[in-house]
């Protein structure tokens, strides 16, 4: 560690204005604080700060984010093995190994992409490198198919990183969640390699491994897909082989569907240390579940087709509904950011991602268009929200005055 | 009777003990300006004059009735200024005994508004009459709506009121009849429950519970009356008052104040006795622990005191001197990313919280770095939950920074001091000066409103 400081130490002044390396100043800064925590001290103000910093934040998510990232590599595999009838001769470690060597890239091409990014612009804004991108970085894969194409990913990030979050001055100050808008890129500009039944599990081979031709009666459409299209109310969901599935196998995730959305276990544990951290607001959690539910609730009063029928308990497990509660509106930058506000922006997250879902014939999920359309009303309840505030504050002196 | 729900109490190291050692007197004394927020100094002195404690060094330019007086008797030795001429400090050399100049002793029943203040003014004790709006010393042309003391300090290692005030309580006593002069209101007295203090007469009692900003006085009005536009409080610390109504029933300026040596890197942490303006090297110099890393002296407490050097001097507002670790020679690898058992946090990735509850008497020794990098405001909800206040303080801090008249009123700003927002700062996983920020914003609006 000495060694390290001291080499730190030795090639600092390189990097800093006037030397030759001063064009990677931001680089270096970044990878400094990295390894060591920045030994800056307060100049003004408090004396003392709590420990907590944004990398720290940022590396809670990720931590939470791990639990669906890997039960989603297993799922890849699973799905794959069991597409080619390979299943039960493949060992766990296999079909583990399948799966990460299929997401990997994908991680690999979003961060690359995200990251040098968010470099050239702090190199250029001269400040330092922030870690916002860490965990849109990782939220990328978990949300595209897992045959989305690699160069697909490299541009709809770009995309997102420069548009949606350096053009509105970089982390914190993005109006839309920016992992979100990578997937609206993706799926308004190439339509067909994001929905239908042929993208949602891996059929050919990862590296080589894992080849293998597709058993007969096999179909890789999704449950929300299969319920989004089927005719009879009371259609039966089945896997890809053409087993019948419900709602315990929703909620395990061993189900064909984007890379970390499936299983809604993994997510939860992500949910518990978000929420004892403190880093998500369980008011916003909470209050998609609950304005799904509710509505869900609604359509089931009614009936009517498929999706209108499907239970509670299905719709929450299902499709991306709770990787987006627990992961995407909490987004602390893009959701609302006062407290009464969060439940208001949380139940009409839930309450529209549902709608989408089930009442519009045209997309079988809604989560994405839900959280994007809440992001563009959160200012709108938080101005409301602080206009109460307002209010009662001027009242208070109207009433002393008079 | 208020309970406060919100706030932190941050248990640091070096809590001083109920005992006094009595240290040797600083022979140099020093008056900074700066420390008076918002007065534009005029000296009335010269280097060489002689001085006795009580003798006006400067005056508020812009209000000349307010004076400030030398805390000890000697000989002006030097006015050290800055750039553009702005007075740094004004230094004084004292004299082995202190010569007080005789203002008569005060008897404030038999004495109206008008000689409460001209006497106040005089004994250069309006200094610690504060107002709100704006977190500046009063002034006196004003007829305050009521005015709130504070009887108690639970900033961390702040001083024990109980014990600073032993034997002091009728001097206490005399600064409330004072301060009853000058309001046609009220006096509200915040105290903590069972408090010596809450046998005072003739005031109204607020019991005041729960975490730091408890004692801070604009959590007590927020809680009691609340400040609007075009209101105007005043403020003073219980601990000043005790030096106004000492100085008051005894005719002659006296500062001398009793006060703790606390922090991690003090040896053995007590209370001392200290005048206002002394050099602190005077006051701490013998109690730091003889470790080799580099210190941070603080003219008062971690959250809101001032930086100074060993060489500084005393801060007049200052109740305590805190001595911390400066932490500028720690590299703390992969801090981010490690379990760091023993640091403090209220964010519970950090184990402060299961620590808190294996051992609740816990306490910790936090250094002056910031630990991590200045960034744009990401967390919601972190500052609310250390604001005792109805205010919304990431709206308000927003609405500062850009300047927006309209919505800081609107928003409270009338309501609010630095102080207020000390604990927001500490929390900030942003790193953001905020008690700088709101210092800004109050003082653009004063200058915009007057």
């Amino acid at each position: 560690m000495k060694a390290l400081r001291n080499y730190l130490d030795k090639i600092k002044p390189n990097f800093q204005e006037g030397g030759k390396l001063s064009m990677f100043h931001s680089v270096f800064d970044g990878f400094e604080t990295f390894l060591f925590t920045p030994s800056t001290t307060s100049k003004t103000g408090v004396h003392i700060h709590d420990s907590i910093d944004s990398k720290r934040t940022m590396s809670v998510v990720i931590l939470a984010l791990l639990p669906a990232l890997l039960f989603g590599m297993y799922n890849v595999g699973y799905q794959h093995y069991l597409a080619v009838g390979q299943l039960d001769a493949t060992s766990f470690l296999t079909v583990f190994m399948f799966g990460f060597l299929a997401v990997l890239p994908k991680i690999v091409v979003s961060y690359g992409v995200g990251l040098g990014i968010e470099f050239v612009v702090a190199q250029w804004k001269k400040h330092e490198i922030q870690e916002g991108f860490l965990v849109s970085g990782m939220l990328i894969p978990m949300i595209v198919p897992i045959d989305t194409p690699l160069w697909m990913i490299a541009v709809a990030t770009a995309f997102a990183v420069i548009f949606a979050k350096e053009i509105f001055g970089g982390t914190g100050m993005n109006i839309f969640n920016v992992a979100l808008i990578t997937r609206a890129f993706l799926f308004f500009a190439y339509p067909s390699m994001m929905s239908g039944d042929k993208v949602f599990v891996r059929t050919g081979d990862t590296f080589g491994m894992g080849a293998g031709t597709i058993v007969d009666g096999y179909s890789g459409a999704t449950p929300l897909g299969q319920i989004a299209t089927a005719a009879d109310p009371s259609v039966a969901v089945v896997d890809v082989l053409g087993n019948p599935i419900g709602t315990w196998d929703y909620f395990v995730g061993l189900i064909p569907g984007s890379i970390g959305e499936t299983s809604t276990l993994a997510i939860l544990i992500g949910a518990v240390i978000l929420l004892w951290t403190g880093i998500a607001s369980w008011k916003t959690m909470g209050s998609v579940f609950i304005g799904g539910a509710f509505i869900v609730a609604i359509f089931n009063a009614f009936g009517g087709s498929a999706a209108l029928e499907t239970s509670v308990w299905d719709h929450l497990f299902l499709g991306g509904f709770a990787f987006g509660a627990v992961f995407m509106a909490t987004d602390p930058v893009t959701s609302a950011r006062t407290e009464t506000g969060k439940y208001i922006y949380g139940f009409l997250v839930g309450v529209i991602a549902m709608l989408v879902r089930v009442v519009n014939p045209g997309y079988p999920e809604g989560m994405m268009l839900a959280i994007l359309f809440m992001n563009v009303f959160a200012p709108l309840i938080d101005y409301i929200v602080v206009d109460a505030n307002i209010k009662k504050r001027l009242k208070r002196a109207k009433v002393t005055k008079a | 009777m208020i309970k406060i729900k919100k706030g932190l109490d941050i248990k640091l190291e070096g809590h001083a003990a109920e005992q006094v050692v009595a240290g040797k007197l600083s022979d140099l004394y020093a008056i900074c300006p700066e420390d008076y927020h918002g007065v534009v100094p005029k000296l009335v002195i010269k280097p060489g004059d002689r001085v006795l404690a009580g003798t006006p060094l400067m005056v508020d330019k812009n209000c000349p009735e307010i004076q400030f007086v030398s805390p000890v008797s000697g000989e002006v030795l030097a006015v050290n200024r800055g750039e553009r001429r702005k007075i740094l400090d004004i230094q004084i050399k004292a004299d082995s005994e202190i010569e007080y100049a005789d203002f008569g002793k005060k008897n404030i029943s038999s004495m109206s508004t008008d000689e409460v203040k001209a006497a106040m003014l005089q004994m250069g004790l309006w200094g610690f009459v504060k107002q709100r709006p704006y977190d500046v010393i009063a002034n006196p042309a004003d007829s305050p709506r009521d005015i709130f003391v504070t009887g108690f300090d639970s900033a961390p290692l702040a001083p024990n009121m109980d014990f600073v005030v032993k034997g002091e309580e009728a001097n206490f006593q005399l600064g409330l009849d004072a301060l009853k002069k000058l309001t046609t209101g009220k006096v509200y007295l915040g105290v903590r429950s069972g408090s010596v203090l809450a046998s005072m007469k003739g005031v109204e009692i607020v019991t005041v519970e729960g975490p730091h900003p408890a004692s801070n006085v604009g959590v007590q009005i927020a809680n009691i009356s609340p400040v609007n536009k075009g209101e105007t409080v005043w403020t003073v610390n219980g601990f000043d008052l005790i030096l106004i109504g000492r100085s008051l029933a005894q005719g002659k300026a006296d500062f001398a104040r009793l006060m703790p040596v606390a922090g991690s890197e003090v040896a053995k942490a007590v209370y001392t006795k200290a005048i206002i303006g002394a050099q602190i090297s005077s006051i701490a110099g013998d109690k730091v622990k003889k470790e080799n890393i580099s210190l941070r002296f603080i003219s008062g407490n971690v959250l809101t005191g001032k930086k100074v050097s060993a060489n500084g001097f005393l801060s007049p507002y200052a109740q305590q001197i805190t001595i911390i670790p400066e932490g500028d020679d720690v590299h703390e690898l992969f801090g981010w990313a490690m379990p760091g058992f023993a640091k403090f946090s209220v964010n519970h990735s950090f184990f402060t919280w299961l620590i808190d509850t294996l051992a609740p008497k816990k306490e910790y020794k936090i250094d002056a770095r910031l630990q991590g990098g200045r960034r744009a405001i990401i967390m919601s909800n972190e500052y609310d939950r250390v604001l005792p206040m109805d205010i919304l303080p990431e709206f308000l801090i927003k609405a500062v920074l850009a300047f927006d008249i309209d919505k800081m009123e609107n928003l409270g700003i009338y309501e609010v001091a630095p102080e207020d927002f000390a604990l927001c700062e500490f929390v900030d996983t942003s790193k953001l000066e905020i008690q700088h920020i709101i210092r800004t914003g109050l003082d653009q609006l004063r200058k915009e409103m007057n």
